[in-house]
């Protein structure tokens, strides 16, 4: 008999050691040569699609594989190739090119004032960008601040993005919010909180309002690996487990939250997606850095919701090129090397060189297309700037600070208006 | 003595007490090998080792529970939680268990652990960076609850948490981490290498918890304040000329009522300061125990200066800051009366 590989006398003859803790952290520090390759190692086109109705054990290796589309030549191939046509596909490179210009843009603005804060995707543009293609009008997402791409994908005025991140006169937050912390319900997406993980169970609560009232719209909740250590990421999945509730689980793996690597909050378990297990979830591990494998995967969950089959947990595989955020510089916490050794690719350079492949583009229409995204982000930004930034011009009123505690301000309130004098 | 900022005292505080006891161990989200995010504990797992101060998983009610359990087994834990704001996670583990749990065994077992969170705005953090939620831990029977307003104070106290038996919340105004804050957020503020409390001595002391400091003596009004507002309250006093007293209350549970009395019996006069919002605020409670107490030495209401009953706006956070005009226009009112 042996229990955990080693013979039962060797398990007895450490009763007695002094006991010890595993201290998690990266394989990796400032300094080491990283390594990815446990996820390099999935080639692309490997695994099988699953009829939608499959049970959720039948499908438990799809949570520790990595489902992927595009391989490294710009070819698409495998059971996930869903053949999007050409258009569709220049569709989804253009938002993701928007979306990392957007990005480009507002770091400089952070760096010259004319916001506080801000955070970019940069890296991950894919996996909301190719997700939002898989909604309808009238699905919601419940986002975390890394998903902009579900917003640009979705067609939201970038001025008004920008209006947000400036905190200026046209900002539909009035200046209340934190930069990047939007809200825009006609767009699907759900006003984002600083708490982490808060969102992931509300997602689930919507879907079951949408079940509860007989409705067809379904719910997308969105986590990060180093969030999903929280309580309200296990009460998202036992509310889903328990009611079947018709929502996406969402959590993007991008290997690090601020200066904690993914391991840390994984523990023991060979990967996030695996998680779904014992709540009977059907759970996929996916490329996230290809929009093909994306697109698949998000239509098949929301496929899965809209016939009431209920939830799917989806962990996206990507990697946080950028830091942290605006306040945040990662070389003191992880090796400088991580971005040459990350095997994923970029997912617009792979998206591109598909499009190439196929023929559906060329060099001097890529240069086309980069110049009219620039210019678009450009001509959005002369429009914010004309209503304020953070740092010069209009600014929202400070009768703001008032309004939408309530809807209706009690008489407490007022009179603490009527002091400030504004 | 060497020259601190609040960020460096309360990093020695923590190699001080890890020191001196190796039941004291440290942990939080970042605060292993990066040193957290306002670098309060960097060096100390580099210098005592992964298994005295370590990473945790992003899971505030995990962290403060296990942190529970640890005490109770006789460990001295103090966890960071990355921002006050985002406590909730872990405020029943807070208030249900470590607050009560030698009351409901009958000390049996205890929780002397230690709960650092920095509070407070003035970063621009909007609702989610910049609360002060004290009251929530005063209120709260069987919890002790502090608040520094300089280097050799946060040092001082940190140690004195640390090393007491019960439960203690440690609030950092942050603020004030890299040096005194006087409210006015478009003047350049004085380094705490400039400042005298920024002289911290090396090694061991403690400052006991339940002692206010005297900060500005005076005759005219007491100003009560705790951590940045200390600051705050003093430039006021200073820009409008008031002989106003101002204390430091370092701790607000337990709480040094009797230099409080003392100086409200002297000066007949009150204002209170906080940054937190205003209803149900500790000011609310200082202004019952100065009435009660000082009734008769009063010569005018007290008044409270303190955050608007709303979130903490983003872009008006200066229109939101309790800043040294509202303090000096409630003075001028106290005064009158
Ligand atoms: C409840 C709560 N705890 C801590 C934080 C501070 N915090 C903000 S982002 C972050 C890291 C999150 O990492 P991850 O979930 O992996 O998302 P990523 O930033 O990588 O997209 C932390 C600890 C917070 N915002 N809320
Ligand atoms: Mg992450």
């Amino acid at each position: 008999m042996t229990k955990g590989g080693r013979a039962d006398n060797e398990v007895a003859a450490r009763d007695g050691e002094p006991l010890t803790l595993v201290m998690p952290g990266p394989v990796v520090r400032p300094g080491q040569r990283p390594d990815f390759s446990h996820y390099g190692a999935f080639a692309p086109g490997a695994f099988r699609r699953p009829a939608v109705d499959d049970s959720a054990e039948s499908m438990v290796d799809l949570a520790t594989g990595l489902i992927r589309v595009l391989d490294d030549d710009g070819n698409a191939v495998g059971p996930w190739n869903l053949n999007l046509d050409a258009s569709s596909l220049r569709e989804g490179l253009r938002v993701m090119m928007l979306t990392r210009e957007f990005d480009r843009r507002m770091m400089i603005d952070q760096r010259q004032s004319k916001t506080s804060f801000y955070m970019q995707c940069t890296g991950e543009e894919a996996i909301a960008c190719a997700f939002q293609s898989a909604l309808r009008t009238g699905d919601m997402n419940f986002p975390t601040y890394r998903q902009q791409g579900l917003l640009v994908a979705a067609g939201y005025p970038l001025e008004l993005m920008m209006s947000q991140v400036y905190s200026n006169t046209m900002d539909p937050l009035h200046g209340r919010q934190m930069p990047v912390f939007y809200s825009a319900r006609e767009y699907g997406f759900f006003s984002i909180s600083g708490n982490l993980a808060t969102q992931f169970v509300q997602g689930v609560g919507w879907a079951m309002a949408s079940a509860l009232t007989g409705g067809s719209a379904i719910a997308a909740a969105w986590i990060g690996d180093g969030a999903s250590a929280e309580t309200d990421f296990f009460s998202a999945l036992v509310m889903a487990s328990t009611y079947r509730a018709p929502v996406i689980l969402n959590i993007v793996n991008n290997q690090w939250a601020i200066s904690t690597n993914e391991a840390v909050a994984r523990g023991q378990a060979p990967s996030f997606a695996a998680r779904g297990r014992g709540f009977g979830i059907p759970a996929l591990r996916v490329d996230g850095n290809d929009y093909l494998a994306v697109h698949a995967v998000a239509s098949w969950a929301a496929e899965r919701a809209r016939a009431n089959l209920g939830p799917t947990l989806v962990e996206w595989v990507t990697y946080r090129t950028a830091a942290h955020s605006s306040s945040d510089d990662p070389a003191s916490y992880r090796s400088a090397d991580e971005p040459s050794a990350w095997p994923l690719g970029d997912p617009i350079e792979r998206l591109a060189k598909h499009l190439m492949v196929l023929g559906a583009l060329d060099e001097s229409q890529l240069a086309t297309l980069t110049e009219q995204v620039e210019s678009e982000v450009g001509a959005a930004q002369l429009k914010a700037e004309s209503f304020g930034t953070l740092k010069d011009g209009p600014k929202p009123s400070p009768r703001e600070i008032f309004e939408d505690v309530f809807k209706t301000m009690p008489e407490s309130l007022a009179s603490q208006e009527r002091e400030a004098g504004y | 003595m060497a020259k601190m900022t609040m960020v460096e005292a309360i990093r020695d505080a923590h190699a001080v007490a890890m020191e001196r006891d190796e039941r004291v161990v440290v942990f939080g989200e970042d605060v292993g090998y990066f040193g957290g995010v306002f670098r309060c504990t960097k060096g100390l797992q580099q210098r005592f080792g992964v298994s005295r101060c370590f990473d945790a998983p992003i899971t505030e009610s995990g962290i403060v529970g296990a942190a529970v359990g640890m005490a109770a087994f006789g460990l001295r834990p103090c966890v960071e939680i990355q921002f006050a704001d985002y406590m909730y996670p872990a405020y029943d583990q807070i208030v249900s268990e470590a607050a009560r749990l030698r009351y409901r065994s009958a000390g049996d077992f205890s929780a002397p652990l230690t709960v650092r969170m920095p509070v407070g705005g003035g970063i621009f953090g909007g609702q989610t960076h910049s609360q002060s939620p004290e009251s929530l831990f005063t209120h709260v029977a069987g919890l002790k609850t502090v608040m520094p307003s300089n280097p050799y104070d946060a040092k001082g106290l940190l140690i004195a948490a640390i090393e007491d038996d019960d439960p203690v919340i440690f609030l950092e105004p942050k603020r004030l981490y890299n040096g005194p804050f006087d409210g006015y957020h478009d003047r350049v503020a004085t380094p705490w290498s400039r400042h005298e409390l920024g002289e911290v001595p090396e090694g061991y002391y403690n400052v006991p918890l339940g002692s206010a400091a005297i900060r500005r003596p005076g005759s005219a009004v007491t100003v009560l304040a705790y951590g940045t507002m200390v600051h705050v309250a003093l430039a006021a006093v200073e820009t409008y000329g008031v002989d106003a007293e101002v204390i430091d209350l370092r701790t607000l549970i337990p709480l040094d009522l009797a230099t409080i009395v003392a100086s409200v019996a002297k000066t007949g006069r009150c204002v209170v300061v906080h940054e937190a919002t205003l209803t149900s605020g500790f000011g609310a409670e200082l202004a019952a125990l100065v009435q009660k107490h000082a009734f008769y030495h009063l010569g005018a209401p007290i008044e409270r200066v303190t955050g608007y009953d709303t979130p903490y706006p983003h872009s008006q956070e200066w229109a939101y800051f309790p800043g040294p005009e509202r303090i000096g226009a409630a003075l001028a009112r106290v005064l009158e009366g």
